[in-house]
């Protein structure tokens, strides 16, 4: 029974209509109202002084004078604990409510400020139970195991293909065609991407991103982010960092927004709860914002970094600070961001230390940013440890017009890849600063590379490292042909026992047009690629632990380096090595161009196992996997009898393969069948239409005439020029 | 496989094809001029002058005394093979795109343009076989098309029995070729796609079509059933059937118009081999840098040739690894 139809019922007057206006007017009217709750108590000669006191507070979020404020007073001379503020608009209202809810005035006063609209729609008598009861606890669901391909009895991996309109993701089968789990039409609208253990497949749309896993594929969360472009995992996929180049315009009735994200760009989202945690606005380059929109600089993404653990984020202000957030909160980190005058950029090591570690001072997080030159500072790259911010480390550096950060898979290693510019500021070179964070005092090793180095990487798990140069880029609008590159490839000096030698040239090899380093995720084997080039499409790949003969010039350094496979792939856009670093996988993608898209797979030496061409082909992915759960002690055992394994492993390819070739004969022979019997019937009814005619049958006329028939051989001969010489 | 190259035409090919011998080769294109060749060497024998316009068919007599030729000029021409003298010329409304004689050498067939309110046809004129004897002026038996459904290619079956014909609307029809009834009518390729070309089995007893549906099919003369088909990445223009080896031979590439503006890798001017019996992929020939317009095939098998948008027939000879090619099933059954 409603209300209308209780006043109905019993005074048979109908002023729902009334009513209903009544409430509109309560609605509108009292949104800039609220009520402040836990206020002291004090007599009317104090009130003025209270009222004044309290203004004050009230004027942090919003506009309020004294005339706004309504206290009223009890019969007993006192005042009742509350008061009524009306503020100028109701979000100011809404500001109060969020801001100064639970302020402490003092040691026993705690102001509680609600909206005067809540107070009437929750307050009224009988809208909330006097009575507090539990929650129901919901019933235990099973979930769908989120790691099940790992199960796989092939331990075989699985890829994402996204092509035309379809994604599928799919396990690869090496030589055969990949066997599809899962494939859909329209599941994304702008890409797709694995979060980065290989557990949800993130899916983009207009109305923010969706993650999806388990074995049916399931959606496992959304996040409203509206016109999302870019989306990034922390590392241990806990949380979710999106952007969109549109600020969100809150409305009402938006799910999981807060009128709090108005204007925002950014939005950090917890992954497990799907709950936004914190949403920050564009950060605006003074320098940038005169340009027009499409001269400006590219967005800096991922803007959040995170540390290995996911125990903090941070983000630099180019220019001015990095501010370091705690998780899961995203509070800053002692309330307020590092200033750094003129800092430009920073990674944090992708070392998480152990719990035990953590304990220690020596086990903080580390993070390294560079500042440029400065107010007669020299430019440097320092060290910091977070949460003390203690500078470990700082080196000053000359004549810089630009710093890249690059740690070692490990952290035990920091490259600096300074460009430097010669003191008149025409040519241009690299060096390269090495930082070796375990050893003692984080020793420094520069080494001058007399070109500009385009790539550096570093190989994972591993102390070697592989660079590409190119010379002096040739001046803006002038030839199109991008300059000849250098490969070069360094290795540690062998030493007995660590720690690892200095850094040493093994090779460089020149006249290359490579621009890409791909290293086999476990290293040792790399891949050098000329990518999203015009002329050039080559992989090399290269063995850092070549079993073989050593060159004598190199065997000093800690690595055999070897080429063991060049190939060619046309139009070659990407690569992308599995997790097992088995399999490599180069494409060629129709966001780039439309040429021969595809994908093409090889194994670690560069034998070609799978060539797919897919017309309107967009991207491939690897799904990553977590990090083993054996111990040290069981890959040990692991890798003791390695021997034993893939003799097993190549037992089972053989059973597949000669199942599937087996298969593959058997319907060959029956087409071969088919065919020669329809042949024989065909060619049996010709034979009895012809005699019916009376003809002969086929072929014979012909065996006649050659036999009649002599083969004349003429041979030509022309006489071309005829010449005379004398001979003196 | 080195190719030999023709270099004789100034425009794209149109048609190109063997005699029934194999020893000469005939090339017609869009600059008005029939060529013929040797086809052991590649050397150019003669040309036989007198098309106005391009010349868009070509098919010699199974003797090798007669040509019969059709072109854009609205005409089917008899030349004395040897002599490349013209003796008879058969006018019509429209273009002429298709000629074919009848394995006897006594008729053969044309197919003709719809345009200008005339209706596509297929015209049957029977052949003296004597060059200095008369010929007939009116046609033994004239089909006409639907409207919006022209014959663009047309050929005859085995003994005559049937003309067959492939229409712009991607179905191929069945003719008594006494009659001109039509007994079939089967829509073979995606509806609106060109059937480009259709060739015969040696026999005559199934043919092969191309069509810019990207696909070619082998068809049975009698039912019209699709025996097999072949799916590629490109419109294709021709079609071929192997002598000797189970195979097929497809060209097409991206359309002649789009050409210029794209590279010559990604128009995919190459001749694809594929296995006519399990459709596989074989091999493929690169080499025009225009579509392929049309393929053929020496009756022997020994040799093959084809024509390009480019201008050039390029003449192929295969080498041991082609015949001594077999899939497994095939060595077994043939060791059997």
């Amino acid at each position: 029974m409603t209300a209308d139809e209780f006043y109905d019922d019993e005074e048979e007057i109908d002023f729902s209509d009334l009513r209903e206006q009544y409430e509109v007017k309560l609605e509108e009217g009292l949104d800039t109202f609220v009520v402040i709750d836990g206020l002291p108590k004090v007599p009317e000669d104090n009130k003025p002084k209270l009222v004044k006191f309290l203004v004050k507070k009230l004027q942090a979020v919003g506009t309020t004078k004294e005339d706004a404020v309504y206290m009223p007073m009890g019969d007993d001379g006192q005042s009742q604990g509350f008061a009524f503020v009306e503020y100028e608009t109701a979000t100011q209202a809404a500001q109060a409510v969020k801001k100064l809810n639970g302020l402490a005035l003092d040691k026993k006063h705690t102001l509680a400020v609600n909206k005067l609209t809540d107070i009437e729609r929750y307050g009224r008598e009988g809208r909330i139970d006097e009575k507090y009861v539990d929650p129901e606890p919901e019933p235990f669901v099973e979930q769908e195991h989120l790691r099940s391909w790992i199960g796989d009895v092939r331990a075989r991996d699985q890829f994402v293909l996204f092509r035309g309109d379809t994604v599928g993701v799919y396990f690869n089968n090496k030589k055969d065609s990949p066997e599809m789990t899962v494939e859909r039409q329209f599941w994304t609208e702008s890409f797709v991407r694995w979060s980065p253990l290989g557990t949800y497949l993130t899916s983009l749309h207009p109305q923010g991103v969706q993650l999806w896993g388990g074995s049916s594929w399931k959606r496992m969360a959304r996040f409203p982010h509206p016109a999302v472009n870019l989306v990034d995992f922390s590392p241990n996929e806990k949380y979710l960092v999106t952007w969109s180049n549109k600020p969100i315009v809150y409305q009402e009735g938006m799910p999981g927004l807060t009128p709090e994200e108005d204007g925002k760009t950014y939005v950090v989202w917890d992954v497990n709860t799907g709950k936004l945690l914190r949403s920050f606005p564009p950060i605006e380059n003074p320098q940038e914002a005169d340009k027009p929109p499409n001269l400006r600089k590219k967005i800096q993404w991922p803007l959040f970094k995170w540390t290995a653990d996911d125990k903090y984020c941070a983000r630099v202000t180019p220019g001015s600070s990095i501010s370091v957030y705690e998780t899961p909160s995203m509070v800053l980190l002692d309330k307020k961001s590092i200033k750094l005058e003129g800092v430009v950029d920073f990674e944090w090591s992708p070392y998480a230390p152990t719990e035990d570690e953590a304990k220690k001072a020596s086990g903080e997080q580390l993070l390294c940013y560079w500042t440029p030159e400065i107010n007669n500072q020299t430019a440097r790259v320092s060290l910091m440890a977070i949460p003390s911010k203690e500078i470990i480390r700082t080196r000053n550096l000359f004549s810089v017009s630009d710093c890249k950060l690059h740690w070692q898979s490990e952290g035990a290693y920091l490259c600096v890849k300074v460009d430097r510019h010669s003191k008149r500021g025409k040519s241009t070179f690299t060096s390269l600063e090495f930082f070796r964070i375990k050893e003692k005092n984080i020793p420094n090793e520069p080494i001058e590379i007399q070109d500009t180095v385009i790539n550096f990487a570093w190989e994972p798990k591993g102390d070697r490292f592989v660079l590409i140069t190119a010379g002096e880029l040739p001046p803006a609008g002038a030839a199109p042909a991008p300059p000849k590159t250098s490969v070069s490839f360094y290795a540690p000096e062998k030493t007995k026992s660590p720690p690892t030698g200095p850094f040493r040239l093994i090779r460089t090899i020149d006249k290359r047009n490579s621009n890409a380093i791909f290293w086999s995720p476990k290293g040792r084997f790399c891949i050098v690629a000329t990518i999203n080039s015009q002329v050039s499409h080559e992989l090399e790949f290269w063995d850092f632990d070549f079993d073989g003969e050593k060159k004598e010039s190199e065997k000093d350094l800690a690595a055999n380096l070897q080429l063991i496979g060049t190939v060619e792939h046309y139009g070659v856009t990407d690569l992308e090595w599995d997790p097992s670093g088995r399999y490599a996988v180069s494409s060629s993608s129709m966001w780039k161009h439309t040429m021969e898209n595809g994908y093409h797979m090889w194994d670690f030496k560069g034998n070609s196992l799978r060539e797919d061409h897919i017309e309107r082909f967009k991207q491939f992915s690897w799904r990553p996997r977590p990090p083993t759960m054996l111990s040290k002690e069981q890959q040990k055992q692991v890798r003791k009898n390695l021997r034993e394994y893939s003799r097993q492993f190549d037992e089972d390819d053989l059973i597949l393969e000669s199942e599937a070739s087996a298969t593959i004969i058997e319907a060959r022979r029956r087409l071969l069948e088919e065919w020669r019997a329809w042949r024989s019937k065909t060619e049996r009814e010709l034979e009895e239409e012809r005699e019916d005619l009376g003809l002969p049958p086929l072929g014979v006329d012909e065996e006649k005439d050659m036999e009649g028939a002599t083969v004349i051989e003429e041979i030509v001969e022309e006489v071309i020029e005829e010449k005379e010489e004398e001979i003196a | 496989m080195r190719p030999i190259l023709l270099q004789g035409h100034e425009r794209a090919l149109t048609q190109v094809k063997y005699n029934k011998d194999g020893d000469l080769l005939f090339s017609v294109s869009k600059d008005h001029v029939i060529c013929v060749w040797y086809s052991q060497n590649g050397e150019r024998l003669g040309t036989y002058n007198g098309h106005q316009g391009a010349v868009w068919t070509i098919d010699p007599n199974p003797s090798s005394t007669i040509l019969a030729s059709g072109g854009a000029d609205n005409t089917i021409r008899l030349w004395d093979m040897k002599t490349g003298k013209l003796f008879k010329t058969w006018e019509f409304p429209t273009a002429v795109k298709r000629v074919e004689f009848t394995e006897d050498g006594l008729f053969v067939l044309g197919t003709t343009e719809e345009r200008m309110g005339h209706l596509g046809t297929i015209v049957v004129y029977p052949v003296n076989p004597d060059i200095e004897g008369e010929q007939v002026n009116e046609p033994s038996l004239r089909i006409v098309c639907e409207t919006k459904k022209k014959a663009v290619v047309a050929a005859w079956s085995y003994l005559g029995k049937y003309i067959i014909a492939g229409h712009e609307d991607g179905s191929v029809s069945q003719y008594d070729g006494k009659t001109g009834e039509q007994l079939l009518n089967v829509p073979v390729h995606e509806r609106g796609m060109l059937i480009m070309d259709m060739q015969m089995s040696a026999d005559k007893t199934y043919f092969i079509t191309a069509s810019k549906d990207k696909s070619a099919k082998i068809i049975d003369v009698k039912t019209l059933n699709i025996l097999k088909k072949f799916e590629t990445d490109t419109p294709l223009n021709t079609a071929a059937l192997t002598a000797k080896k189970e195979f097929v031979i497809l060209g097409g590439g991206q359309e002649a118009m789009n050409v210029t503006t794209t590279s010559a890798r990604q128009g995919k001017f190459e001749a694809r081999f594929y296995h006519k019996i399990f459709e596989d992929e074989i091999g493929r020939v690169r080499g025009h840098f225009g579509p392929l317009n049309t393929i053929a095939v020496h009756p022997a098998g020994v040799s093959y040739a084809s024509g390009g948008e480019d201008g050039y027939v390029r003449l192929h000879h295969f080498d041991k690894g082609y015949f001594d090619f077999m899939y497994e099933v095939e060595r077994t059954r043939a060791q059997h």
